[in-house]
């Protein structure tokens, strides 16, 4: 298992994809983990950290995916080159890599393990969804994808027979879930502290609340 | 002083190097039935401080003295603070009765948690009741709620509290985007840097009419807040809502505490204890 560690990191770039933010932050002795597994950003003028899972690992680099839609990812996307933020990780539990027929699934903003996920595996197909085709400008940060837009959903298009590893709203994992029920779904929640300390971030899975910070965020669902 | 965490905001199982950095570790709170907790949503940032709605999820109190504490104590290798809640006074007298053990350095009484109903009794029959049946330290957590805390920790005193933690988090609400309630309780406690002016009164109100030790806490995210608590009466410094966003802030505030207390003016941390009350007592005279 990855350790992980709290530094405090430069940032190198923030680039947009799309109506998304790529922070890319100086990687320095940080383990990137396996795919799947999360970081806490610090997020300046924020009192909590904000749960990030990473997109890419480029060479000395980590980078997340994320959408500035409240005060926390807002002060993240207006980070500048050389500002300075903690970054604590790897945390949680990535996906399983030992599957034979893999399928990435990914949703919004959700997709943002699956460029990291998809290098892994040697770059499996993948299906994306997006609200718009300005969304679907994400789908660029990983190849093999087929995208779909809203109205049409990634579940009308799902083949059978793959080993699904999705990420995406909790109304598409639950779909994707009635599909391929022995799918690994990364799961999200509002969190405060990443490492099992606050007992803020349990899900309802199955009836039974899970910590999605250490028995996630990803769970097999079956 | 003793440096502390907040029970509910450390797990000794998931963080043991943070709790290790710790004089003593505090647990999360132990019922005497098992509780699920809150369902999700149970937490939300606001602008300075955050709101959590836990619910004191544990496993009970059986499974916590045959499994958890046991663990804990292994795990962390400090003395050990159990948190104890309840619903009536015979709750946490039956409680205090399962903890007389070795490895229970001391019961922090939780009479306060914003999450879930009060005992009807009041806080000084429970302390009453706990100190007849435990040899154990006792010591009585508080809201910031009370108008007059110094009324309430006479009376604790008075019923055999060997001391006093202050302060419980405040009942807070959030709502979302389009106005609704962001935790699915509603109410959740009030934490973060937005408390310490109500944690520094609650402890300042307290040292006036007690000479027990007090664990001063509430929005102490620095050295220099560490050091503020100290000048109100704080015996000891116990940190919450910043260990989630620092697992090194034991560390960091100890280190800077020494700074803090050069630049105000204080040989050592313990010499700058009671300043405050201090200075008012200079200037009355």
């Amino acid at each position: 298992m990855s350790r992980s560690a709290r530094e405090r990191r430069s940032v190198v770039a923030v680039e947009p994809v799309g109506p998304y933010a790529l922070v890319r932050v100086e990687r320095g002795r940080i383990d990137p983990g396996t795919p799947g597994q999360f970081f806490m950003l610090e997020a300046p003028g924020r009192v909590l950290p904000r749960p990030m899972s990473l997109c890419l690992a480029p060479r000395g680099e980590l980078a997340f995916l994320l959408d500035p839609v409240g005060p926390g990812t807002q002060a993240l996307a207006e980070l500048e080159p050389g500002d300075a933020i903690n970054v604590f990780g790897p945390l949680g539990n990535g996906f399983r890599l030992d599957v034979p027929r893999p399928l990435l699934v990914g949703g919004g903003v959700g997709i943002a393990p699956l460029p990291y996920l998809s290098e892994a595996l040697e770059h499996p197909p993948a299906i994306l969804g997006f609200r718009s085709a300005h969304h679907a400008e994400a789908a660029a940060l990983l190849p093999n994808a087929e995208v779909v837009i809203d109205p049409v959903f990634v579940t009308e298009v799902l083949p059978a027979g793959r080993d699904v590893l999705a990420c995406g709203p909790e109304p598409m994992l639950e779909a994707v879930r009635a599909l391929a029920p022995e799918a690994q779904l990364a799961w999200e929640a509002p969190m405060a502290c990443g490492y099992g300390a606050c007992y803020g971030c349990v899900v309802e899975i199955d009836g039974e609340l899970k910590r999605l910070c250490v028995e996630g965020p990803v769970l097999c669902s079956s | 002083m003793l440096l502390l965490n907040a029970s509910g905001c450390l797990d000794a199982l998931t963080a043991a190097d943070t709790a290790r950095s710790l004089d003593a570790f505090v647990t999360k709170t132990v019922t005497p039935e098992p509780r699920e907790g809150s369902a999700p949503v149970r937490i939300a940032e606001t602008e300075f401080g955050m709101l959590n709605a836990i619910g004191l999820a544990n496993l009970g109190r059986d499974r916590f003295v045959a499994e958890t504490l046991p663990e804990i104590a292994r795990v962390v290798g400090r003395p050990v603070w159990v948190s104890v809640g309840g619903f009536c006074v015979q709750d946490y007298v039956e409680t205090c009765e399962q903890l007389a053990r070795d490895d229970v350095a001391c019961i922090e009484l939780n009479l306060s948690c914003p999450n879930v109903d009060e005992a009807p009794e009041s806080a000084s029959e429970i302390v009453a009741a706990c100190r007849e049946v435990a040899a154990t330290p006792l010591y009585a957590k508080l809201s910031p709620h009370a108008w007059d805390i110094g009324e309430t920790v006479r009376a604790i005193e008075a019923a055999g509290a060997d001391g006093i933690s202050l302060v419980n988090t405040l009942r807070g609400v959030a709502l979302d985007a389009r106005l609704r309630p962001t935790l699915a309780r509603v109410t959740g406690g009030y934490s973060g840097p937005a408390l310490k002016p109500v944690a520094l009164a609650a402890v300042y109100a307290a040292r006036r009419v007690t000479g027990l030790p007090i664990v001063g806490m509430g929005g102490v995210q620095t050295g220099r807040d560490a050091l503020e608590m100290i000048a109100c009466g704080a015996t000891h410094v116990a940190l919450g809502t910043v260990l989630f966003a620092d697992p090194d802030a034991p560390t960091r505030v100890r280190t800077e505490l020494s700074d803090e207390a050069t630049r105000a003016g204080f040989a050592t941390p313990a010499s700058a204890y009671g300043a405050a009350l201090e200075s008012v007592a200079k200037m009355a005279n």
